[in-house]
């Protein structure tokens, strides 16, 4: 208690960046009341948000996106593999999110950290479940060769909303995505042909027409930080720290919720902040839609 | 529209609930808490002296360990740990014991379904045994949403991977006696109706969430219910072995 009377007093005779590193809490509060944040976004902003495509020219499928600081490079390298015998017709997805120690002072070389594994298996739930992708789009030869599609994600700059920025970054890198030409070759094998102007192919390609994936219902994410009664979207890494109470929105492109997940966190969310939380990610993902949808046909004027 | 439980039950009602405390000799406090099938064993250790790293030491710190029924931890696992980690640092008082670890080890005994609510109640009750202080308990349930919009409550593992979706659920129990000093309410809801962690998987309409929502919290006040009566049944642990 007499910590916040002390910065109270303070406030008006101290140094701004002082102030905000001994009293982080309490310089937030001040913004909050007058409806800013320190970066000089309204609460309900998000930051703003690029998208490249085919970032990594050896990858199948590549994207690199920024959502304000926060950058992720995601690539999708397609592989021929036997089904297994309980899905003969249907394919594979292997996610793996990485956080190198570049990203953050947090991260340290050699075990990975928890936040990283935690954020995969988000991911693959959230893509999974969502069904954007159709397990049997994958499929080549029924029970014999599938394509098991490994998407690597990873985090260069970790500046907040970390989640959404790999979603962003996946769902970008599937839609970049070109399924590689496989013929059978004598053996009856499902080999990847090289594919060269003017020579003719020895064998007929299995996969002539679906070089493409089909994306049906793409998934976005919002994060918002509740700090009590305030929603704030979109935050940094240092809101994230000051203010714990997380929420992530994941909606699909016909607004139905694919995932809403609380950890915990110091504040309760009522009905009310659930629903502005909900509205706010309606607003972004058509956001993010047009973003995507701009990146994509930026990349075949190309 | 109703739908038929392969166990018969309602769509509404939950499995008998079992809750025992103090059932290891050597934790500081431990508790095991069955739903059905299901089954966990939870044991408290600490507050042990000193934080990890990259933990904050000025305020108590609280680390999971979950052990699978068989096989090594995996990512789901780790996922698991986050979360009940998050859920109980939202309602343990972190100021009371400034620069200590609390470990709080899970061990699955059964997996028949609900698996993440059972333990996080099962933690709950660990720690009300071990007399962690905490700020108040914490009642997980789990919701599951067929297709036509119909909320099932405690799905067993089987409706669990049938059904098109299900939500975690954990709201504070209900307060009988506030604190002297009750701070004034921002919102004019009650506080169990706040939601401590939400988990959810498989595409839902919003509405249908908010449908599990009102569900849960009618569930978890018999939940809480259960929890309270159970606590105070049995007496506070022997004092010999807080040391």
């Amino acid at each position: 208690m007499s910590a916040v009377n002390v910065s109270a007093d303070l406030s008006s005779e101290m140094e701004v960046d002082a102030f905000r590193r001994l009293f982080p809490l309490r310089f937030y509060e001040r913004h909050l009341l007058e409806s800013i944040r320190p970066d000089a976004r309204p609460l309900e902003k998000a930051r703003d948000t690029t998208l490249a495509l085919g970032a990594v020219a050896s990858a199948d499928g590549s994207a690199l996106a920024k959502i304000g600081l926060t950058t992720m490079l995601a690539a999708v390298k397609m592989e021929v593999m036997t089904p297994t015998t309980e899905s003969p017709d249907e394919g594979c997805i292997a996610i793996d999110f990485h956080m190198p120690p570049i990203c953050s002072p947090m991260v340290r070389p050699g075990r990975p950290a928890e936040v990283a594994t935690v954020i995969s298996k988000q991911l693959s739930d959230t893509i999974v479940s969502s069904g954007m992708i159709n397990l049997k789009d994958l499929c080549l030869v029924r029970g014999k060769a599938a394509w098991m599609a490994y998407l690597d994600i990873y985090c260069l700059d970790a500046d907040g909303a970390l989640f959404d920025t790999a979603l962003l970054s996946a769902v970008a890198a599937f839609s970049h995505l070109t399924i590689p030409v496989v013929s059978l070759n004598d053996d009856g094998r499902v080999v990847v042909s090289e594919e060269t102007e003017g020579q003719k192919m020895d064998n007929e390609p299995v996969n002539k027409d679906k070089r493409k994936l089909e994306l049906n219902s793409i998934p976005f994410s919002l994060t918002c930080i509740l700090h009590k009664n305030y929603v704030l979207a979109d935050p940094t890494a240092e809101e994230e720290s000051v203010m714990d109470t997380l929420m992530t929105v994941v909606l699909n492109s016909s607004c139905q919720l694919v995932s809403l997940h609380k950890p915990g966190g110091t504040f309760l969310a009522y009905n009310a902040a659930v629903q502005d939380c909900i509205a706010l990610a309606r607003q972004r993902v058509k956001e993010l839609q047009s973003i995507l949808t701009e990146a994509i046909s930026d990349m075949e004027v190309d | 529209m109703e739908i038929d439980r392969a166990d018969g039950r309602t769509a509404n009602q939950l499995r008998p609930l079992a809750c025992s405390r103090n059932v290891l000799n050597r934790a500081h406090g431990s508790a095991s808490w069955s739903q059905g099938e299901t089954k966990v064993l939870a044991a408290v250790y600490g507050p042990k002296a000193g934080t990890n790293k990259n933990e904050n030491p000025e305020k108590a710190c609280f680390e999971v360990i979950w052990k699978p029924k068989t096989g090594q931890i995996g990512k789901a696992e780790k996922e698991y740990e986050m979360i009940l980690k998050r859920t109980i640092q939202s309602i343990c008082l972190l100021n009371v014991n400034p620069n200590t670890t609390t470990s709080i080890i899970i061990q699955v005994v059964h997996d028949d379904g609900a698996l993440l609510p059972c333990a996080i109640n099962a933690a709950c009750a660990a720690l009300v045994d071990a007399s962690i202080p905490m700020k108040h308990l914490a009642v997980a349930i789990c919701c599951c949403v067929a297709q036509n919009g119909y909320v099932i409550l405690d799905p067993s593992k089987l409706e669990e991977q049938t059904f098109k979706a299900f939500a975690y659920l954990v709201f504070p129990n209900s307060i009988i006696s506030l604190p002297s000093e009750a701070s004034p309410k921002p919102v004019s809801e009650p506080m169990e109706h706040g939601i401590i962690t939400s988990v959810t998987r498989g595409v839902m309409p919003v509405d249908d969430y908010f449908h599990c929502l009102d569900r849960g919290r009618a569930a978890t006040s018999k939940l809480s219910d259960f929890l309270r009566k159970n606590l105070h049944l049995q007496t506070p642990t022997d004092p010999s072995k807080a040391g």
